[in-house]
């Protein structure tokens, strides 16, 4: 059932610093981070203490919860340091890399002749399983569930996001691999979204084993949020899983090669970034491997992710698992006299017509983090719906969730999005509303209450 | 610049809590933050970049948007005035009479409304939205010219405390606090509010005192400072004995509120508030074909005995406060529809309700004002009906797309 979807609605936001098509530098790990924080809702338990050895893929942490869930280090190494923040609540456990690198070794097999709990129990004991996400809430999938369908997104409309075919261009046969792998957790097929500017252009189109589906518009229609609910949009009682492409890309190496190897090509981008390109890393890297990409160190904001959804890090933080780009922003903390009065503010961007921004559309903007205005009320309505193709209405959303009213959250279409989702909603609106924040609040409660 | 940021530096501690003057820090921080965009950074969970617009824009441009009608006001009240005395002045002694007319006008509105605001963000502590902006320059625009000072005051400070801060602020309201302010005026006063008199400027005194401000030779032969709408009531026939025709309302020369007489400086207005996305274009279409709608069903059953039925529909849209209303009133976000479906149910409801209470009500001829006050009251309600329809609609597609 291959169709073509385009999306009207959206905006790709022309933020400056854009990663060119060339790998800079492999990255020799120093100290890598294996970060609980990274996950919604775990409740991490640590197997290792400071000064113990690891190799690649030994268990650093596991799920309370469900303990057959492992998170593993990404390299080998000694446990350096145990961060914990407020509350002892831990926040990383970071791993000083050996000079020479030592894996687990899983065991290389075929995944197509393996059935549905040999892939499961790799998945489990290498630390990939927490790669699968399920939907609704975004949380990490429930081994013991078989969802209704897996969808991944084979394209990134994200501002900045690295490019799909410069990065998997030599991961196709790891990705057939892992795809292989997934199709064994599901009877509903694995769905696979492409973009409709470049289908045939990318090598990812040759993938076998996949349910096609092709998706065209601006940001955010690579998010695979937004490609379910038009493929199959989540009822009340329905599970279904995303993964990104670069976690299906490892599971094929583990099956093929029989280690955990997170190693990814990641896009180091934004307008503080000198000479934006990518760089070879693995997940959990320093910020301080890629610092020399950074103008001005102190003034600038590491965001682990992109501009929209990603994690300030700061200089001294670690890439999240699920990142392949980094993003460096200017800390906008200047103050400008008259700003929101001026007609013409040509450093400033905005997709609404109260500025000029729209007389040179093919402008690049020098963005930071400047709020641009101080929080209000929810005063201007269909600022949101003109940002986000879905069929729900996130004003009314967004209010349920501040109301803590779980069935309107329920009608409202709280099992269809996450905070990525309406990441665009945040950005566009005029009363600066953190609309991600009161999502997560939302979701965390559905969690609580669901339970 | 720099001279004057550095001094708000300087006197910040003393307005931060917990500083000398720390009470006054809402009132601090709307001066800073209306002089500065300020310096704050995205935080926490969220976006770290964000769009440039901010409230304060949107609401500049809706003020840039009114300026025409108010330019137009201030020429038009002198010009009224001039008729009515037969002074035979020139372009800028109308233009200068109809200034020292409204700037009262708008330091009431401003100081009364700005104040009420100011204090009820300290009490809360809360900070100061710049609502009341565009409030405050809508409110003159609608009241006649020679409504007295002292009722203005009370009016607007009713409008904001009952129509916007009893309910929280900017944002929380009902109903639009302009358009309360003026029901307000012509139901607590109806003696002085409604007539013929307080339209014109300078004509309230000149009955009451024998003087108008401009030394005048007394009113002209046969004038009657009606409005058009009182006009109406006979039909064509009755404009055009009162000699008004189609382009007078068109253009704007004509008795009425201060700004809510030109269609063409309303229409600068509007393309200017479509053009940015700021207003609703969805609202205001569907309010002109509402009118259209009922003003052309009148027509069909008007006979010679009710000449106001056989008033052309379009004329409605040129007539009285509708064009305002259709424009800078109805379209206030926070009290009109909110959905895009209900957006065009609200706007064609304020069309037809408008022209059926100017048709059906000869005592009260206006019926924007309590149009829109009416669909104020009833946005939330369509919202509510086109939000269900749009659950049930969704439910039937997960139903159908199910694997």
């Amino acid at each position: 059932m291959s169709n073509n979807i385009e999306l009207k609605k959206g905006l790709d936001i022309p933020i400056s610093g854009a990663a060119a098509q060339k790998t800079k530098k492999v990255v020799v790990p120093d100290i890598v981070a294996v970060k609980p924080v990274d996950f919604r809702g775990l409740v991490p338990r640590l197997l290792v203490k400071e000064g113990d050895v690891v190799l690649a893929g030994s268990p650093v942490l596991s799920d309370k919860e469900t303990p057959e869930i492992l998170f593993t280090s990404p390299v080998s190494g000694t446990v350096a340091e145990i961060v914990r923040g407020a509350k002892r609540k831990l926040l990383e456990v970071r791993i000083k890399a050996d000079k020479e690198q030592k894996h687990v070794d899983f065991g290389t097999a075929k995944p197509s002749s393996l059935d549905a709990d040999a892939v499961r129990q790799t998945l489990l004991k290498s630390g990939l399983w927490p790669a699968l996400v399920q939907r609704p809430y975004g949380i990490i999938a429930n081994p013991e569930v078989s969802p209704k369908a897996i969808f991944i997104s084979a394209f990134s409309t994200a501002p900045l996001a690295a490019n799909a075919e410069y990065v998997f261009k030599d991961e196709i046969e790891n990705i057939q691999t892992g795809i292989n792998a997934l199709a064994k957790l599901t009877k509903g097929g694995i769905h696979v979204s492409f973009s409709s500017a470049n289908y045939s252009g990318t090598p990812l189109h040759k993938l076998e084993n996949i349910i096609p589906h092709i998706f065209g518009g601006k940001h955010p229609a690579g998010n695979v949020g937004v490609q379910i609910h038009h493929i199959s949009p989540i009822a009340k009682g329905d599970t279904v899983w995303t993964i990104s492409m670069h976690h299906v890309a490892a599971i094929g190496k583990l099956f093929n090669t029989g280690k955990y190897d997170t190693s990814r090509l990641i896009a180091v981008t934004g307008p503080a970034a000198d000479d934006p390109c990518y760089v070879k890393g693995i997940s959990g890297m320093s910020m301080d491997s890629i610092a020399d990409f950074c103008k001005d160190k102190d003034t600038t904001r590491f965001i682990s992710g992109d501009v929209l959804t990603g994690t300030n890090v700061g200089k001294d933080g670690f890439l999240g698992f699920f990142d392949n780009q980094v993003s460096l922003i200017k800390e906008g903390t200047e103050t400008e006299m008259f700003g929101w009065a001026k007609p013409v503010r040509p450093k400033q961007f905005s997709s609404s017509r109260t500025y000029f921004s729209w007389l040179t559309p093919n402008k690049k903007y020098d963005m930071d983090t400047n709020t641009h205005g101080e929080p209000r009320a929810f005063v201007m309505s269909d600022v949101y719906g003109k940002v986000l193709p879905m069929d729900i209405y996130p004003v009314y959303l967004a209010k349920a969730c501040l109301a803590k009213d779980i069935d309107k959250m329920e009608k409202f279409g709280i099992y269809e999005v996450i905070e990525e989702d309406l990441a665009l909603c945040e950005y566009v609106c005029p009363s600066k509303i953190g609309i991600q924040a009161i999502l997560s609040d939302g979701i965390d409660l559905m969690l609580k209450e669901m339970a | 610049m720099n001279g004057l940021n550095r001094l708000i530096e300087k006197i910040k501690p003393t307005f931060s809590k917990g500083g000398k003057l720390g009470f006054l820090h809402s009132t601090f921080e709307a001066f800073e933050s209306f002089l500065f965009v300020p310096g704050t950074v995205t935080a926490g969970k969220g976006t770290h970049v964000k769009d440039a617009v901010d409230l304060k824009r949107i609401m500049i441009i809706v003020v840039i948007a009114l300026v025409p009608s108010l330019l137009f006001g201030i020429w038009n009240t002198g010009y009224q005035h001039n008729a009515a005395f037969g002074l035979n002045w020139g372009f800028w002694q109308m233009v200068w009479y109809g200034f020292v007319r409204i700037i009262p006008l708008y330091l009431v509105s401003y100081i009364v409304g700005l104040g009420i605001e100011f204090a009820s963000a300290q009490i809360r502590g809360h900070q100061v939205n710049e609502g009341y902006l565009v409030s405050g320059m809508l409110i003159p625009l609608i009241v006649p010219i020679d409504v007295p000072l002292w009722m203005l005051a009370i009016a607007v400070a009713f409008a904001v405390i009952i129509g916007k801060e009893v309910f929280g602020g900017t944002g929380m309201n009902i109903w639009n606090p302009a358009l309360l302010c003026r029901a307000f005026l012509f139901f607590s006063y109806p003696s002085k509010m409604s007539g013929d008199t307080v339209w014109t400027g300078g004509l309230s005194r000149y009955l009451a005192e024998g003087t108008a401000y401009a030394s005048g030779n007394g009113l002209v032969d046969g004038f009657s400072g009606a409005t058009p709408l009182v006009h109406a009531k006979e039909g064509i026939t009755g404009l055009s004995n009162a000699g008004i025709d189609f382009m007078d309302l068109f253009v704007g020369n004509v008795g009425g509120a201060v700004g809510e007489t030109s269609v063409i400086a309303i229409l600068i207005g509007a393309v200017i508030l479509i053009w940015t996305g700021v207003a609703s274009w969805k609202i205001m279409l569907s309010s002109v074909i509402g009118a259209l709608a009922i003003g052309g069903l009148a027509n069909l059953f008007a006979t010679d005995a009710t000449p106001y039925l056989q008033l052309p529909a379009y004329w409605h849209l040129v007539l009285g406060g509708f064009a305002f209303g259709t424009v800078f009133m109805a379209t206030d976000p926070v009290t009109s529809a909110q959905t895009e479906t209900g957006k065009w149910i609200y706007g064609f409801l304020v069309g037809a309700l408008t022209v059926t209470v100017r048709l059906f009500n000869p005592g009260y001829m206006e019926g924007m004002m309590l149009a829109i006050l009416l669909m104020n009251t009833f946005a939330p309600l369509i919202d509510h009906y086109v939000i269900d329809a749009s659950i049930s609609r969704r439910a039937k597609k997960v139903k159908v797309a199910k694997l």
